[in-house]
This record gives structure tokens, C-alpha cells and sequence, in this order.
């Protein structure tokens, strides 16, 4: 469980770029926190490991004040996911995955044992383990970005727009996968997004964010879609648009689903 | 023509190759002296150049430093610190470490920040600390910058340090100064000739050692499967 109480984030230049964010992210369930640029959303989550310090407030695991903890223990004991993966450039693909056990004292053999399993695990060939990450595509790196998250076994994985950098089509097949992943791990998981769709896609929880990170609302994507709290957040799911509003017609005996468009965007199941 | 023979015939007569003044000796007391004063540069250089890069203090006041360092003329330097510290290798060691001080900050400096920022966060966040990001991530990544700073010092500390001769006797200097004193022009440029063979040497040593760096941290040029944007825009396996 993680939780954020009152964190609050001042810049010495006067910009708050979080304002009093409480949260309480429970164990094994995914939160996405979203937003547009300058809702605060990866300061939050670089809080969770560190990387910001809240101006006041505390950020706590299992109810273990973060601060107490050695800052390098703390990140080696998180997952962390970046967009385009964040790989290390001079280090193959096996030796990313591998760089955080290494650190922590174990076996090169063993850790690129593991690392091999971790790249299978990700849906990624084995074969790619000698390679360096820019002879990789997008959606290839991203894996390897999520396998080394994975690599020490964390509780938790936070996950900074994991997919952003990849095409459409990608993204979709990660986040398919992501899903059937988390299915299995049942990691705690932080992501952050601008994209409401992956948002929906991978939340279990959403938590919509204004600037200064301010919960606009919160609750399951279907909820968030029954019910936007306002129109800032009917605006941001795009409530109202022909994406979101479908409806059902009848086609030789069967219900397709079209939407505002009236363009079918599936079948509906009885 | 005739003089360039001249030298050449000089450079080839074994007399000037044996006893007291042999040009084998000057070449070694030459590369000795240089290979000195550019791993002193190094030595103080790196440190405190990786130091500025890594935390980006420092910078302003770097780049000013080293700009200024290099418009000092080094004869000038040598004259002041040979009134000040007397005969002897102590003052061209000075005014040779003030040339070669500034290529060797600027390449370390500006290695170290030229490595990507999201890459040092990326490692950061995963839990190296800051020597490992420096050591395993900036240093290697970095390195061939470095090298090309510690290449042009060297190049310059060599090509300069015939100075050394003004104010004492060591290295290809001294066949160069009696020369012009004695108007012995064969010598003169037989030694200058030697000066150059030895820059271009070194320097080609130097350009070996900056690939096989430029391979270690961009490994995937040179034996890459595909091109670097086509890989990018391929669907994941």
C-alpha cells in the first residue's frame, strides 16, 4: 500500500506544482494518475521513490514513511518503468535487465539466467539479449524497460507514460499485455499517463488531476465514464465525443455497436 | 628543397643518432616530459571536469577559466614562470600544464553533460547511486570526449614542448634552438621535422583509442543489424 498524505510541492521559484495530494493506492491494484502536462502527476510519482522530495507531507509504503529509507535500498526495491525504456545505451539487452540484481550482489551467470526468463516473460525473444538497446524498435525497448523493472521482484512498479513513445497499434498490444501481466504478478502499480484511453485501459483506478494536482475525480474507469464529476473531467475523458457515445443497431439479427459516428465498433454479446 | 634534404640527411646520419646528444634520447626525454605533463592534466583535469559535468556547478565560472587559459601565450608564460622558478623543468612543466588544463576540463565537462540526462535519471531512479551512475553510465559514455580533450592536449603539449629547450635541456627543443643559434638550418629543421613525425604518431595513437571508446559507448554502430530509425519504427516482434 502506498499513501500520500498531504504531500505538497513548492519549487524555491514559487511554482506549486503539488498542492495538498492525498491518495491511498492499495496493494496489488493499479492506479493511473492523469493528467495534462503540469498536473503534477510525475512529480508524484517520482516522490514515491525519491526522485522528489515533497516540500511537506509524507509519502509512505505499508505505512513506512519513505524519507526513513536509504534512498538507494528504496528505488532498488521499486520497479521503475520510462518512457522509451530508459535503457542504459553501452549495456546489452540482458545486462540492463540485469543491471539492479547485479548491483545487489548477485551472480553475473544467474542474473543473466533470470534476465533471459524476464525476457521471455515479457514477450520478447531471447535472442535479443546481446543486442544494445538501439537495435531495438520502440515497443521492443519498452519491454526490456518493463523486464528490468521486474528483475529484483519489487512490490511495486511505478511507471512513468511506459508507453507513450510507441505507435498506436504497440501501445495497444502492450498494454493487452501489461494487463495479462499484472493478471498474473498482481504488482502494486503507479502509472502515470496524459492518455485518458490507457488510463481506462490499465487502471483499476483512475485519479484525474488538474493542475497542482488536484483530484478532479476519482473511481473506476466506468464509473469516471457513468458519471464525470464535472465538465473539466467530461472534457478530459471526452464524454459527449463520437468515440464515447455508442449506441446499438441492429444488423441481420445481431447487435452491432457503432458509435456517434455511426461507425461499428463491435458486436454486442447476450 | 636543398634544406629539406639537408634535413632529411640530417635526421639520417647516425652520428646525431649516438652519444651524449642522441635524437633517440631527445625523442624519449621529449615524449617523456609531455606524456608527464599531459597525465598531471589528466589527473587534475578529469576529476574536476567530471565533478562540473555531473553536477553542473561550476560551470560558468569553468568555461571562463579555460577560456581565458587558452589566450595566455605559453612563451610568455614560460618567460615569467623562468624568472620566477629559475632554470630547470619546473617552469615549462608549468606553462605546458596552463596550455593543456584547458582542452582536458573542457573534454571532461563537456563529456559528462553531453550524456543524455534522461539516461543518468533512468539510472538514478533505478537505484544506482552517484558514483555508480558516474563510473558505470557517464564515464563510459562519455569517454570518447574525454579522450578527444586529452588528444588535443597532447597534440598541443608536444608540438609545444620543443619550448621546454629555452630554459633547460631537455628534449627535440635543444637541436632546434642550437640550430637557429648556430645556423645550422639542417638541424633546425630536421628536429621540427621529428616534432611533427611524433605529433602525428601520437596523435594517430590517440585516434585508435577514441574509437575503440567510441564503439564502447555506442556499441550498436558499426555492427548494427539495421538502421537506427527503420529498427525504431518496426512493430515489436
Amino acid at each position: 500500500m502506498i499513501e500520500f498524505d498531504a504531500v505538497h510541492k513548492e519549487y524555491p521559484d514559487g511554482t506549486v506544482a503539488v498542492e495538498r495530494f492525498s491518495l491511498i493506492v492499495p496493494s496489488h491494484r493499479v492506479v493511473a494518475l492523469v493528467g495534462s502536462s503540469g498536473s503534477g502527476k510525475t512529480t508524484l510519482l517520482r516522490m514515491v521513490n525519491r526522485m522528489v522530495e515533497p516540500s511537506s507531507g509524507t509519502v509512505s509504503i505499508d505505512g513506512v514513511d519513505v524519507r526513513s529509507m536509504d534512498r538507494v535500498k528504496l528505488r532498488r526495491s521499486i520497479g521503475y518503468v520510462l518512457q522509451a525504456g530508459g535503457l542504459l545505451p553501452h549495456r546489452t539487452v540482458a545486462d540492463n535487465v540485469a543491471t539492479v540484481p547485479v548491483l545487489e550482489g548477485r551472480s553475473r551467470r544467474q542474473a543473466r539466467a533470470d534476465a533471459l526468463g524476464l525476457l521471455e516473460r515479457v514477450g520478447l525473444d531471447t535472442a535479443l539479449a546481446d543486442r544494445y538497446p538501439a537495435q531495438l524498435s520502440g515497443g521492443q525497448q519498452q519491454r526490456v524497460g518493463v523486464a528490468r523493472a521486474l528483475a529484483a521482484d519489487p512490490n511495486i512498479l511505478l511507471m512513468d507514460e511506459p508507453f507513450g513513445a510507441v505507435d498506436p497499434i504497440v501501445r495497444d498490444q502492450l498494454q493487452a499485455e501489461m494487463r495479462a501481466l499484472q493478471a498474473d504478478i498482481g504488482k502494486t502499480i503507479v502509472f502515470v499517463t496524459h492518455d485518458i484511453d490507457e488510463a481506462f485501459a490499465l487502471g483499476d483506478e483512475v485519479v484525474v488531476l488538474r493542475t497542482g494536482a488536484e483530484i478532479a475525480q476519482r473511481g473506476a474507469p466506468a464509473e469516471i465514464l457513468a458519471n464525470p464529476a464535472d465538465d473539466f473531467v467530461s472534457d478530459f475523458v471526452g464524454a459527449g465525443t463520437a468515440q464515447r457515445t455508442l449506441r446499438i443497431r441492429e444488423v441481420d439479427g445481431r447487435s452491432v455497436v457503432v458509435d456517434g459516428d455511426d461507425r461499428p465498433t463491435g458486436v454486442l454479446e447476450r | 628543397m636543398n634544406l629539406l634534404i639537408e634535413a632529411v640527411q640530417w635526421l639520417l646520419d647516425p652520428v646525431n643518432w649516438q652519444g651524449e646528444n642522441a635524437l633517440g634520447m631527445r625523442i624519449l626525454e621529449h615524449l617523456g616530459f609531455s606524456a608527464v605533463v599531459v597525465l598531471v592534466a589528466a589527473a587534475i583535469g578529469i576529476p574536476v571536469g567530471t565533478l562540473i559535468g555531473h553536477t553542473g556547478r561550476g560551470r560558468g565560472a569553468i568555461i571562463a577559466i579555460t577560456g581565458g587559459a587558452r589566450a595566455l601565450p605559453t612563451l610568455g608564460l614560460l618567460t615569467i614562470f623562468g624568472l620566477w622558478l629559475g632554470i630547470g623543468l619546473e617552469a615549462p612543466f608549468l606553462a605546458l600544464l596552463v596550455l593543456a588544463l584547458p582542452p582536458v576540463l573542457a573534454g571532461a565537462y563537456a563529456g559528462v553533460e553531453s550524456v543524455d540526462r534522461a539516461t543518468v535519471g533512468a539510472a538514478r531512479a533505478i537505484g544506482l547511486t552517484e558514483r555508480q551512475i558516474l563510473t558505470g553510465v557517464e564515464l563510459p559514455l562519455a569517454a570518447p570526449v574525454i579522450i578527444g580533450g586529452l588528444r588535443s592536449a597532447a597534440l598541443q603539449v608536444i608540438s609545444t614542448a620543443t619550448l621546454a629547450a629555452y630554459i633547460s635541456d631537455t628534449g627535440l627543443g635543444r637541436p632546434l634552438f642550437t640550430g637557429m643559434k648556430t645556423q645550422q638550418y639542417d638541424m633546425m629543421l630536421g628536429a621540427s621535422i621529428l616534432v611533427a613525425l611524433l605529433a602525428l604518431i601520437v596523435e594517430l595513437c590517440f585516434q585508435l583509442v577514441q574509437s575503440a571508446a567510441t564503439r564502447r559507448a555506442e556499441p550498436h554502430n558499426g555492427h548494427q543489424h539495421r538502421a537506427h530509425s527503420g529498427a525504431r519504427e518496426r512493430i515489436a516482434a
